[in-house]
């Protein structure tokens, strides 16, 4: 029972859960209270993982929760990008009208969810906490129930999500019936030759995760859940899942299929190779910038996929640098989209942007860099990522994947020039509000100095990373 | 040597651009931003000659050099300069103040921004020509898009949407193959190191297609024809200061990089693709010679004429022997002289007359003769008239060119007539002719500060035509080096059956 201490901030997440359900059904008006609540506690469950040693490496539960350096780094990631995400959104919720105490309670099941999801070293515990963390997605997706497009998007992200858990589901049946074991590891003893159903069983799993992590062709619900939900679920989609579904991939590929790596490749070189075309090609037409952002993050998932499909140690490790600089960004971006307010009302189409450089110099600034840096165009950090990536595909001799990733940026930089085009060669439009909450204004000048200043200092992440234990 | 004075020369214009991005300009006309940006341009310029005045001109090896661990394990910031690059730096130094002058009549909104991005590209144009890295010159080569773009497309004319991401897109498109052959580079020889690599030498196996990736980004950027069409839109659309800097700085990293990397590193792909080098640039010299002489836009035909010149420089380098290597130098030096000097020329009348079709101007002498007198001075450097900077660079390569292939060299001496066919036709219709447009009558004469930036350009064309010496000096010992080093003679030689 002493390794209980090593799931503590799993523990508080669950306690504070239950807790703030409590609170807030008892005291009345409580829900910006709540809200508060839950950016402390998040704060407080990432000292907790701080707190544990960064070379740990240990599983509880009968070998079916990790806490390991691959853990503990995603998780305070993960936590870190919830409390960004939190302190920018909270004065959008309240004039959305959707500031419930049940959102930020959500957001906290989710993130659990999502805590169990990157521990987890055996199929079922991986699946429970895919399904907390998707069924508080569904809700919180819909949760501006009187608008007629959150709805939809709430439905439709259920719908085809039960789906492709179903196929996951299935997936891990199979692997069940063919291996014996649930568990990670001892899938990996047990699968030493290659047999059709062990096959099927991979390609079903990942399916389901392809989906989660919306890569081509699996990405059909994106544009419209990241559309139609409120922005501020709009961005925990763009961040959170990602950072979850990914570790969940490198573990299940890297672990117990690690030897199959014949099998898996070609898929994930597909997925990759499909997303990073699709995501460039379809964003050129979008006038939403919350469904451009949802294209663009369909094909930021393909270069993280296409470290992966290394199957190296260096490929993952550029694939988490790649998510880290990816969230940096996103958070960024979301930043500047929650600051186009003016009277009550949030602006999200791509030519209400114009000529925001002459109102807003700052911002639009902000919003350069953060564009830029999306596109890859060094010295920012955007192009660090990708960087890692290639050097790691390259070193792999898969030069296809490579050149096709690197024309997919340039198709992509079209459709970011567009937007600065916008920015800044348009006339310019009515001004919008200049004041804006704290939270806001910090996330974004921390992201944005994060992407500027990358080039600075550009090992520390990677040493950080490099640290980190695959096998 | 313990003053990072390279490391100083590429900061130095950042920090001018922090600087006046956070400190607010007392007035509206922001005067003294624009004190700041030419006080750090020039500091630039003279911490440049003091560069040039200490830099030991007989050494072969990399000198100033900085080393620092970047990416750890994997990459350094390494910066250094020999006699190839040290002229590129002087150059941009030299341009970047005379820039910041100019702006004060063409930038008539947000010149607190344009500012920002010239100190900003000024970094990245340094970066490019001291780096020893092949990441960190990708670095610096891409960055300057950045500026570039927003030069073009803020403070541009009426079709700067279009060129400004012609112009980006274009670029970005050639230069990622670069990136997978930089990176394929360091999977091959274990750094990206350029004086390491130039030890260690490249497997022939691997030259052709690096090379190739090389030239995709470079033939882009010089640019060679047929993809040199984002040139003529860029220059025409750019604000007079971006059309100097693209025409004097941009271009010229292209050429650099062709004899810093494809020569330097990849010497047997060089010479295996010597016959497409050559035959896109004598198709870039004559074709667009003549596609210069049917232009009505000035600027357009002297953006012609540069591709025509650029031309020149790509055969130079490719005939790799010592004076067609050095004359492609001094032909980018004193194009980068002389064109930046026709541009801020056409800059002159368009910001009187707002139009740079030639057919609105005419007989300019005699209302405008100041203007008439350095013009002419131009144009005759742009055609390499003796006694001009043009002349030395292009008899150079001419003389390279003989010595290894009469047919080319007889061809592209054709284009040195071309060249002065279309730049004496431009002087006559400006200049000469009849005063029939009422508008032109109005036109005044050169202003004090024109007349300044002016004949700075005029100074040096002229000097270094009498007296090339004190630039090939700079340049000999390391061009020599580098046929050495790779035995491109001997390759040459075996090639040619001698």
């Amino acid at each position: 029972m002493e390794n209980l201490q090593l799931i503590i901030p799993e523990l508080f997440i669950s306690i504070m859960i239950m807790f703030l359900l409590i609170f807030g059904v008892f005291k009345k008006n409580s829900s910006q209270l709540v809200y508060n609540l839950t950016t402390v506690s998040l704060v407080a469950a990432l000292a907790l993982i701080i707190n544990l040693d960064a070379q740990i490496q240990s599983s509880l539960f009968n070998n079916s929760y990790n806490i390991d350096s691959l853990a503990r780094f995603m998780k305070i990631l993960l936590i870190l990008s919830g409390i960004f995400v939190m302190l920018s959104s909270s004065k959008y919720i309240q004039i959305s009208k959707i500031s419930k105490i049940e959102y930020p309670i959500l957001i906290l099941c989710s993130i659990l969810g999502m805590m169990v999801m990157i521990s987890s070293n055996d199929l079922i515990v991986f699946y429970m906490g895919l399904e907390l963390q998707s069924l508080a997605l569904y809700v919180l997706a819909s949760f501006n129930r009187d608008n007629l497009l959150s709805t939809e998007s709430g439905l439709k992200y259920f719908v085809l999500s039960a789906l492709s858990s179903g196929l996951l589901l299935y997936g891990c049946s199979l692997i069940y019936g063919f291996s014996e074991t649930t568990n990670f590891n001892q899938i990996m003893v047990n699968t030493k030759e290659i047999e059709y159903g062990l096959t099927f069983g991979i390609v079903f799993i990942l399916v389901g995760l392809a989906f989660k992590i919306s890569a081509v062709p699996f990405h059909m619900w994106a544009p419209d859940v990241y559309q139609g939900s409120p922005t501020s679920v709009t961005v925990f989609f763009a961040l959170l899942p990602k950072i979850a579904a990914l570790t969940v991939f490198i573990r299940f590929l890297y672990i117990p299929f690690y030897e199959l790596g014949d099998q898996w490749q070609m898929i994930i070189i597909f997925l990759s190779i499909a997303s990073m075309v699709f995501g460039a090609v379809a964003a050129i037409g979008q006038k939403n910038l919350k469904r451009l952002i949802a294209y663009s993050s369909i094909s930021h998932m393909g270069y993280a996929l296409a470290g992966l499909s290394t199957g190296t140690t260096q490929g993952v490790q550029s694939s988490i640098t790649y998510i880290t600089i990816y969230l940096v960004m996103n958070l960024a971006f979301f930043s500047c989209l929650f600051m186009l307010k003016r009277n009550d009302e949030y602006y999200e189409n791509i030519d209400d942007l114009s000529g925001l450089s002459k109102n807003h110099p700052l911002l639009s600034l902000s919003l350069l860099v953060v564009l830029f840096s999306l596109a890859g165009i060094p010295p920012l950090a955007g192009f660090f990522a990708k960087f890692y990536i290639f050097v790691a595909v390259i070193n792999e001799k898969m030069y296809f994947l490579a050149i096709v990733g690197l024309l997919a940026t340039v198709i992509a930089a079209f459709y970011y020039l567009r937007i600065i085009k916008i920015i800044y060669f348009d006339p310019e439009k009515e001004k919008f509000e200049s004041k804006h909450n704290l939270g806001l204004k910090f996330t974004l000048v921390a992201s944005t100095f994060f992407i500027l200043a990358y080039f600075i200092y550009p090992s520390g992440i990677v040493d950080i990373i490099s640290q980190i234990n695959i096998n | 040597m313990n003053f990072p004075i390279l490391s100083s020369l590429i900061l130095l214009p950042t920090i001018g651009a922090l600087f006046i991005f956070f400190v607010r300009s007392s007035n509206s006309q922001y005067q003294s931003s624009k004190y700041v940006a030419l006080f750090i341009t020039l500091a630039n310029f003279f911490l440049s000659l003091y560069l040039w005045i200490v830099f030991d001109k007989s050494i072969v090896d990399f000198q100033f050099v900085e080393e620092r661990e970047w990416i750890s394990g994997f990459v350094n910031y390494k910066v250094g300069v020999d006699g190839i690059s040290i002229l590129f730096i002087l150059l941009t130094t030299f341009i970047t103040p005379i820039c910041v002058i100019t702006v004060n009549a063409t930038i008539k909104n947000r010149l607190k921004d344009f500012l920002i991005a010239i100190l900003i590209l000024e970094t990245f144009m340094i970066g490019v020509f001291c780096s020893l890295d092949l990441v960190i010159f990708y670095l610096f080569f891409e960055a300057g898009l950045i500026p570039m773009f927003l030069i073009i497309g803020i403070w541009g004319g009426e079709r700067r949407v279009y060129s400004a991401f012609k112009f980006f897109l274009y670029t970005l498109l050639g230069s990622v193959l670069m990136l997978v052959a930089i990176i394929s580079i360091y999977w091959i020889t274990g750094t990206t190191d350029v004086i390491k690599l130039y030890e260690l030498g490249i497997d022939a196996k691997y030259q052709n297609l690096l090379w190739l990736a090389f030239f995709s980004s470079f033939a882009v950027k010089t640019p060679m024809w047929p993809v040199h069409t984002w040139l003529p839109d860029a220059h025409v659309e750019a604000p007079t200061a971006g059309s100097v800097l693209l025409a004097a700085i941009l271009l010229k990293m292209a050429g650099y990089g062709f004899i810093r990397f494809s020569l330097g590193l990849f010497p047997d792909a060089s010479l295996y693709f010597v016959p497409l080098v050559y035959t896109l640039s004598l198709i870039a010299i004559i074709y667009t010679s003549l596609v210069a002489l049917m232009q009505e836009d000035m600027k357009k035909l002297i953006a012609y004429s540069s591709v025509a010149h650029m031309g020149f420089v790509t055969l130079g380098i490719f005939t790799m022997t010592q004076q067609g290597i050095e004359g492609s130098i001094f032909q980018m030096i004193s194009h980068g002289l002389v064109s930046a000097a026709l541009f801020l020329c056409v800059g002159v009348v368009y910001d009187r007359l707002h139009t740079r079709l030639i057919n609105r101007y005419g007989g300019l002498v005699s209302i405008m003769p100041k203007y008439a007198i350095v013009f002419m001075v131009f144009t005759l450097g742009a055609l390499g008239l003796p006694g001009t900077s043009g002349f030395i660079g292009e008899f150079l390569v001419l003389m390279g060119a003989f010595k290894k292939n009469i047919l080319v060299a007889t061809i592209a001496s054709l284009g040195v007539i071309l060249g002065a066919a279309y730049m004496l036709w431009l002087y006559k219709r400006i200049i000469f002719g009849k005063l029939i447009n009422e508008d032109v009558k109005k036109m005044v004469d050169l202003k004090r500060f024109e007349i300044v930036t002016l004949w700075l350009l005029v100074l040096p064309i002229i000097f270094f035509g009498f007296y090339p010496e004190p630039l090939i000096n700079s340049i000999e010992v390391s061009v020599a080096n580098m046929i050495d080093m790779n035995d491109l003679d001997k390759i040459n030689k075996l090639a040619l059956g001698d």
